[in-house]
């Protein structure tokens, strides 16, 4: 499969986005493309599992490589291997789910949908890019539409949040450009290749250098603590599709760059920096919990709580056993989903309702049952609740970790674990108030989901089931790769795993 | 005699225009419109000859040496010259003077010409001298304001103060070595103390014209009171012709002393940076706003010029190919809101994107190109100059640029929150743009859009050299 088709369907779909008139048109354009990117995924996922099945074991399937800037070694290379297949679905089932619920959109509906496409394809380039100058052309691409979206279809402080967004954004990936040029020099044949960087061995000072720039760069998008309060504002003050393309696909940039690029290439400095990771995740994991308790705002709930569940794709990563690493991508595809279902069905109450506050809401069931129901799944998805696809990653990475013996390892996942309890907490109380109860005063005449929010629910549903009861498929497609990763960190490391 | 025809070429094209031009003048026949037309053609043509019939050699004893690099340099500014021609039409058809503003701006690009094609002191001296001079009195062009003549007088001040100097440091040099010709000069240079302090010298003549920090201060006055044509002129077209012979001069003549350079233009780059983002900041009037981003973009400049390689002249010709396109769309809406509506302040352009959105989005494209935001040309350009600059090694030199990427990026967005986001109650109303000011607008967007994404334009330029 051609994986440039990923990148050119966005492309065309912008582009005539921009060429048509009416506002139905751009939304109808907006959903054919957005339904021919879900269909690319999942035709490049069956494509991947029949290579796989087939025996082909190469590292990186479907590669293409063309000379870009051939002066500076620069080649635009895509190729995929299970992560980033994994990655490329939850991009497209949040962007047909973006897409669906963002119906309503009447102020600048041309502008609004195009910076909407725009962003997603800045993800399918970045998770599919090879070569690090593409990878960073991809990540910045997305941070303009985001800063877009937030100052002008947003609500509340929105210009301050947008501000605060952009700035800390363009921060990280400054970080992860001054990492990038470092790896660029430090192999005597100046590369920004990916699999030829991951052959040769970068020198330790190097790695003790660009490691901590390039995961904190990374680690900006993705909430590491303490560079994770652009997430709450961020995402409160983003339209209901903004907030889901914020929560499901940005933040995985940061989460994937992590991963593939600075814990892939430069194992030394990962195992070196382990500790502070392991450390500033369960931080963030507790923060974001305990943060989350406090809050009266639904969106606010979710967007602290996603500090608090990206915090586990980072201890993932910091835990460095193959498990825990399978267990980080599932967490961030399952989190993609989770997180975003939520914004949507927040979108929807709050276009119902007028108000995102917990205490001025209640009974909701009973006008909107369909919309109640999902809140309640997803509610529970967020806590852990097994036979969904909260449960697979979270136990996934705590087995992972639990693999090391050593006391600190064990402590900081049994920490990690005791935020669940505080997720139980704070999501049933504020799913029950917000649906269950008398009906409050003024919410007589709501009316429930229309046909576009059914069925962008039913779409994230469906990941999200699909995943919670067969594991397995999620779990086969990302461990091989995964595995690659850990290969050049076990030699070192204490024979676990 | 065949040769002065074809080497000299570019200048011979533009003595020719500037004769035209003042015939047309005499004949008095022909409406400013009409005229306008006759120029856009002359200068595109002129544009277009540039490509065809190029030779290397050198004349007048190597006074004068023409190269592919320097042809390309060469085309560059005529580019340039032609865009402002397009943009600033509706400026241009209301001036009463509009063929004498075309002489000065002409004379001012055989400077140029001249600055950059010159392979000895002296040529180097009055080409820049010519190349000085007109501008100068552009800056005066806006004749019933005030301003603008304060523009003018403290452009002649800063410049003979900066001839002085950079006499000072020739006349040091010529002590030092006993000559001034570019191609012997290297081989006298070795670094003593003579010789520097005429290399400092000589740094802070070419620091006065590229507005380097601390030679910068008379930059945004002079920016705020000059018809925006000029400006224009200014910050794009003058300040890359002596970014183009600075680069020479160092690499060629002062390769032996490139140690101590190295330290001056880091330091000198950190502190333009620092400064032109930090002031940038503040300000509110769009004039002085765009001069002191590009303050900042000629500190970045000079992180690619520290290179030292041929990867350095390399990023910095071509970053200053896009700067053109990008600086020229920012002044480009700028002149042409000014010159409608009299509003040069950030805050009047709150809520423009109601009522003008095509020039908002050419703003936004400008501005995203400055602040070096992908897709736009401007991050390939800012990209190659960093990488450039990383190659030697000092980190912090590359960390401290790369924060000030974000500094500069939170101002540049600042223009586009006021455009986009803010609510105003009374928006300018809607800027009639003429054909030809949209077409210039067209192709400064298309080439930042485009430029980047185009890679064999990097691969052209590095054949060049």
């Amino acid at each position: 499969m051609n994986l440039s088709l990923l990148i050119l369907l966005p492309l065309l779909t912008a582009i005539i986005i921009l060429l048509v008139r009416k506002s139905t048109q751009v939304k109808w354009v907006a959903l054919t493309g957005a339904s021919l990117q879900l269909i690319l995924a999942l035709a490049l996922y069956y494509f991947l599992r029949n290579e796989r099945m087939e025996g082909n074991t190469a590292q990186m399937l479907f590669e293409l490589q063309y000379n870009w800037f051939p002066a500076w070694h620069i080649s635009f290379h895509l190729g995929v291997d299970g992560i980033s297949v994994a990655m490329i679905l939850l991009t497209a089932f949040v962007v047909i789910a973006g897409v669906l619920v963002s119906w309503n959109v009447t102020k600048m509906t041309k502008e609004f949908f195009f910076l909407l496409i725009l962003l997603s394809l800045g993800a399918y380039g970045f998770f599919m890019s090879l070569d690090l100058f593409i990878l960073f052309f991809f990540l910045e691409i997305a941070v303009i539409p985001k800063y877009l979206l937030i100052g002008i279809w947003g609500s509340g402080k929105k210009e301050y949040a947008a501000n605060k967004l952009a700035l800390m954004l363009m921060g990280g990936s400054a970080l992860v450009l001054v990492g990038l040029l470092g790896l660029y020099f430090s192999v005597s044949q100046h590369s920004f290749d990916l699999l030829q960087l991951s052959q040769f061995h970068i020198p330790i000072q190097t790695q003790m250098i660009c490691f901590p720039l390039l995961f904190v760069g990374f680690g900006v998008f993705t909430a590491l603590f303490p560079f994770h309060t652009w997430v709450p504002d961020g995402h409160s003050s983003a339209p209901t599709a903004g907030s889901m393309f914020l929560a499901g696909i940005s933040m995985k940039l940061g989460g994937y760059g992590c991963l593939r690029v600075a814990t892939y290439i430069m194992p030394e400095g990962a195992k070196e920096y382990a500790t502070i990771i392991i450390i500033l995740s369960v931080i963030a994991i507790l923060y974001g919990a305990f943060a989350t308790m406090m809050q009266k705002d639904l969106k606010y709930i979710n967007a602290y709580s996603s500090v608090s569940h990206c915090g586990f794709v980072l201890l993932g990563i910091g835990m460095l056993t193959k498990t825990s690493m399978t267990g980080a991508v599932m967490q961030m595809v399952s989190h993609g989903l989770m997180t975003a279902l939520f914004f949507a069905v927040i979108g929807m109450i709050y276009g119902r309702t007028h108000t995102r506050q917990v205490n001025e809401m209640g009974g909701l069931l009973k006008r909107m049952p369909f919309i109640s129901t999902v809140l309640f799944i997803v509610g529970l998805c967020s806590l852990g609740l097994p036979g969904l696809s909260g449960f697979v990653a979270e136990m996934t990475i705590f087995m992972g970790s639990w693999e090391h013996p050593d006391t600190f390892r064990r402590v900081a996942t049994i920490l990690a674990c005791l935020s669940i309890v505080v997720t139980a907490v704070y999501i049933l109380r504020a799913v029950t108030k917000t649906a269950m109860g008398p009906l409050k005063e003024g919410f007589e005449y709501l009316t429930d989901a229309t046909w576009n929010e059914k069925l962008a629910a039913i779409i994230l549903l469906a990941g999200i089931i699909a995943i919670g009861i067969a594991p397995a498929w999620l779990n086969d497609l990302v461990r091989p790769g995964a595995e690659i990763i850990m290969q050049k960190i076990v030699p070192a490391t204490t024979g676990v795993n | 005699m065949n040769d002065f025809f074809t080497l000299m070429k570019p200048e011979l094209m533009i003595t020719g225009i500037i004769f035209l031009l003042l015939f047309i003048k005499i004949g008095k026949g022909l409406s400013n419109e009409n005229m306008l037309m006759i120029i856009q053609v002359l200068l595109l043509l002129n544009f277009i000859a540039g490509f065809f019939f190029n030779a290397e050699g050198i004349l007048f004893n190597g006074m004068y040496h023409a190269s592919k690099m320097v042809t390309l340099q060469k085309n560059i500014l005529s580019l340039g010259v032609y865009i402002i021609s397009l943009l600033f039409s509706g400026w241009f058809k209301r001036s009463e003077h509009m063929p004498e503003f075309f002489v000065l701006m002409l004379s001012a690009l055989m400077g140029m010409f001249f600055l950059v094609s010159s392979g000895n002191l002296l040529m180097f001296f009055l080409a820049l001298e010519l190349a000085t001079i007109p501008v100068a009195a552009m800056a005066n062009f806006d004749l019933e304001k005030r301003r603008s003549s304060e523009a003018a007088m403290k452009m002649i001040l800063t410049g003979a103060f900066s001839s002085g100097i950079l006499l000072f440091g020739i006349s040091f040099i010529y002590g030092a070595t006993g000559t001034i010709s570019f191609t012997e000069l290297p081989q006298h240079l070795d670094g003593s103390p003579l010789q520097v302090l005429a290399l400092v010298f000589l740094f802070s003549a070419f620091a006065f014209k590229l507005s380097i920090v601390p030679f910068h201060l008379w930059t945004a006055d002079v920016y705020e009171g000059s018809p925006m044509a000029a400006t224009a002129f200014l910050s794009v077209i003058s300040k890359g012709a002596v970014a183009f012979i600075f680069m020479a001069t160092l690499y060629k003549v002062f390769q032996p002393m490139h140690e101590i350079w190295y330290s001056l233009v880091m330091i000198l780059s950190i502190a333009t940076m620092v400064v032109g983002n930090l002031f940038a900041l503040r300000q509110q009037n769009i004039k002085r706003f765009l001069a002191f981003s590009s303050i900042a973009q000629v500190g970045f400049i000079l992180v690619g010029i520290s290179s030292n390689s041929i990867h350095g002249t390399t990023s910095v010709v071509y970053f200053i190919f896009i700067y053109l396109f990008s600086n020229l769309a920012a002044f480009g809406v700028a002149g042409a809101i000014a010159s409608q509506t009299g509003k040069e302040k950030i805050d009047d352009y709150k809520g423009l994107y109601q009522t003008n959105p095509f020039l908002c989005w050419v703003l936004a494209l400008a501005l995203f190109s400055l602040a070096g935001i992908p897709p736009t040309a401007g991050f390939f350009g800012k990209l190659f100059l960093l990488t450039a600059g990383a190659s030697k090694g000092s980190y912090l030199f590359i960390i401290i640029a790369a924060l000030n990427m974000i500094i500069s990026l939170f101002y540049y967005l600042r223009v586009v929150r006021a455009m986009f986001m803010e609510k105003n109650e009374q928006p300018i109303e809607k800027i009639r743009i003429d054909f030809s000011a949209r077409l210039g607008l067209i192709i400064c967007a298309t080439g930042i859009v485009l430029v980047g994404l185009m890679s064999w334009i990097y691969d052209y330029i590095q054949n060049m050299v």
